[in-house]
C-alpha cells in the first residue's frame, strides 16, 4: 500500500476530514447541456465567511481542498481565496472550465504552488464542445488556458463527461491530452438538475454502450482486473463501507451547506450557524452515513458484486434510500462484468428506471 | 563554521494527522511523512533562526538526543527534504512568505 493510500486509510479509520469540495459559487459563464446546478446566486458566502471556514478546515485535519463550482474565476476575490488556502498549507485543486485563464493567471497558479488543474472539454472537435457548453468559442479559450497552465509545466487534466453528444469523441480528445501533457479522465455519470428535472438524464449514453468504455484499455489501465467476474463475497466484504463520503471527506456549498458528498445531498449542517468541527463530529446525518456497512444494504448485501460495487450512496439516497441500491452503479457493474445485480434479478433481470432528486440550494442570509 | 538556515518551500502542502506530519510537493507530487522529531524541525524552519539552533533549542532536550548526534541527523534531513525540493536551505537567512503556517 502507498504512503498516501495509508494515510487516506488511517484518516478514514479516525475519521478525519482529509479532504473537502469546497464550490464557492455556482454562478457560471458556460450553460453546459448536462449540468445540474442552478446558476443563479442565492446569497454566496462572502470573502471573510470562506476565509473562516478554511481556518476551521485547517484546523480540523483537511488536507486536501477542491475549489470548484459553477465557474471559480467569476468570484473577483478567488485569488484571494486561494492565497489564504494557500498560507494555510492545503494541497489545492481547482475545477474550471478555464475560459478565464490567460497567461498572466496560469503564472499567479504556478506561484501560488497550486498542485492540480481540472479543465472541463468535452470533445476535440470545437463545435461539439461550444455546443454542449452553449458558450460559442470556448473550446479556443478553454484550449489556450490549458496550453498556458501546460508552459508553466502545472498539472492539468482534462475531464471529460460521455454522454449522447460526444459519445465518439473520447479517443481523439485523449489523444489530444496526451499531446497536450495533460491527464484524461472520463466520466458517464449524469445526474438531475438542482430543481429536480430529470430530463437531462436523457444525455445518458445507453447502458448497452458502457461495455465498450469499460473494455477500452486506453480508458481503463487496469481493464482485465476491472471487468473481471467479481470475486467470492467475505465477511470483510460485509463489514465494508461504501466510500469516503462522510469519512474522511465531505463538500460544502458555495451557501455554506455541508453534505456528505457532492452526489449526495443529505444537508447536515451549514457552516454559517455551526463550527465546521461541530457539524463534522456530531451532525446525526453524517454519522448515520458512517454507521453503514455492506451487510445493512436492504438490496446489495445479498449482491454477487458486493465486493467490487462502485455503488454510490449518494446516487442512493438520490434514488430513495441510502441503504439502498444505486441503479446506475448496478448497470456499471453489470455491462463491466456481464454479471446480472441483486437489484436486477429482484426485477426480473432487468434494470429498474429510477427517479432522482437533487439537492435544494438554501439561501441562507450572509 | 558557517550557519545552515532552512525555511519551507511555496510549493509544499502540509499537515499533521495522528501526530505525523503529511508534506506533499505540488510540483512532482512527492508525498511523505514527518516522524516527530522532523515535525519540530520542520515547523521552525522560519528561514530566519539557524539550524543549529533550531536543534539545540526543540530537538536535543525535548527528545533526549545527544546534541553531536542531533545536529548529523539533522543536517542528513534537511539536506534529503533539500533535494525533493520539499526545504529551501542557504547559508543566509531566507526570506519566507508571511504568514505562511505550519499546522
Amino acid at each position: 500500500m502507498s504512503l498516501l493510500l495509508e494515510m487516506n486509510q488511517k484518516a478514514f479509520e479516525m475519521g478525519v476530514p482529509l479532504s473537502v469540495h469546497l464550490d464557492v459559487t455556482y454562478r457560471c459563464n458556460e450553460r453546459c447541456v448536462h449540468c445540474y446546478l442552478d446558476h443563479d446566486d442565492h446569497g454566496e458566502m462572502t470573502t471573510g465567511e470562506i476565509k473562516g471556514v478554511l481556518d476551521q478546515l485547517a484546523e480540523a485535519g483537511v488536507f486536501f481542498l477542491t475549489f470548484s463550482g459553477g465557474e471559480v474565476f467569476l468570484r473577483r476575490d478567488f485569488f484571494e481565496l486561494l492565497e489564504h488556502a494557500r498560507r494555510l498549507q492545503f494541497n489545492v485543486k481547482i475545477k474550471t472550465n478555464a475560459v478565464m485563464i490567460r497567461e498572466a493567471e496560469a503564472r499567479r497558479l504556478r506561484d501560488l504552488g497550486v498542485d492540480t488543474i481540472q479543465v472541463s472539454v468535452y470533445s476535440h472537435r470545437a463545435e461539439v464542445h461550444d455546443t454542449i457548453t452553449k458558450l460559442p468559442g470556448s473550446f479556443e479559450r478553454t484550449m489556450h488556458a490549458v496550453r498556458f497552465l501546460r508552459a508553466q509545466n502545472l498539472k492539468v487534466t482534462i475531464a471529460n463527461v460521455l454522454m449522447t453528444w460526444n459519445r465518439h469523441d473520447s479517443d481523439r480528445l485523449q489523444q489530444m491530452a496526451r499531446e497536450l501533457g495533460a491527464h484524461y479522465t472520463l466520466d458517464p455519470t449524469i445526474t438531475p438538475m438542482m430543481n429536480g428535472d430529470t430530463s437531462v438524464l436523457a444525455l445518458r449514453i445507453p447502458g448497452e454502450e458502457l461495455p465498450e468504455v469499460f473494455h477500452n484499455p486506453a480508458l481503463v489501465p487496469n481493464m482485465e482486473e476491472f471487468c473481471a467476474p467479481p470475486k467470492p463475497v467475505t465477511d470483510d466484504d460485509l463489514e465494508g463501507y461504501s466510500c469516503s463520503a462522510g469519512h474522511s471527506f465531505c463538500y460544502i456549498s458555495p451557501y455554506g451547506d455541508v453534505y456528505p458528498c457532492v452526489q449526495f445531498p443529505l444537508s447536515s449542517g451549514n457552516v454559517r450557524r455551526q463550527k465546521f468541527a461541530d457539524i463534522w463530529n456530531h451532525s446525526p446525518e453524517l454519522k448515520e452515513v458512517r454507521s453503514i456497512q455492506a451487510k445493512d444494504l436492504t438490496v446489495c448485501s445479498s449482491c454477487r458484486h458486493v465486493s467490487s460495487c462502485t455503488r454510490c450512496p449518494g446516487l442512493a439516497y438520490m434514488e430513495g434510500g441510502m441503504r439502498g441500491p444505486s441503479t446506475a452503479d448496478c448497470e456499471k457493474s453489470y455491462y463491466r462484468t456481464g454479471i446480472p445485480t441483486a437489484n436486477m434479478l429482484r426485477n426480473g433481470g432487468k434494470l429498474a428506471s429510477m427517479l432522482l432528486v437533487q439537492i435544494q440550494p438554501l439561501a441562507v442570509p450572509a | 563554521m558557517s550557519e545552515t538556515y532552512i525555511a519551507r518551500s511555496t510549493n509544499i502542502a502540509a499537515r499533521m494527522l495522528a501526530g505525523e506530519m503529511m508534506v506533499m510537493n505540488s510540483v512532482d507530487s512527492t508525498f511523505f511523512t514527518l516522524n516527530e522529531v522532523a515535525t519540530a524541525i520542520w515547523q521552525a524552519a522560519d528561514g530566519r533562526t539557524p539550524l543549529r539552533e533550531i536543534v539545540n533549542r526543540d530537538i536535543c532536550e525535548r527528545f533526549d538526543i545527544d546534541p553531536e548526534q542531533a545536529q548529523a541527523d539533522a543536517q542528513e534531513f534537511v539536506a534529503d527534504l533539500s533535494q525533493h525540493g520539499i526545504l529551501l536551505v542557504s547559508d543566509h537567512p531566507l526570506n519566507v512568505p508571511s504568514g505562511t503556517e505550519a499546522r
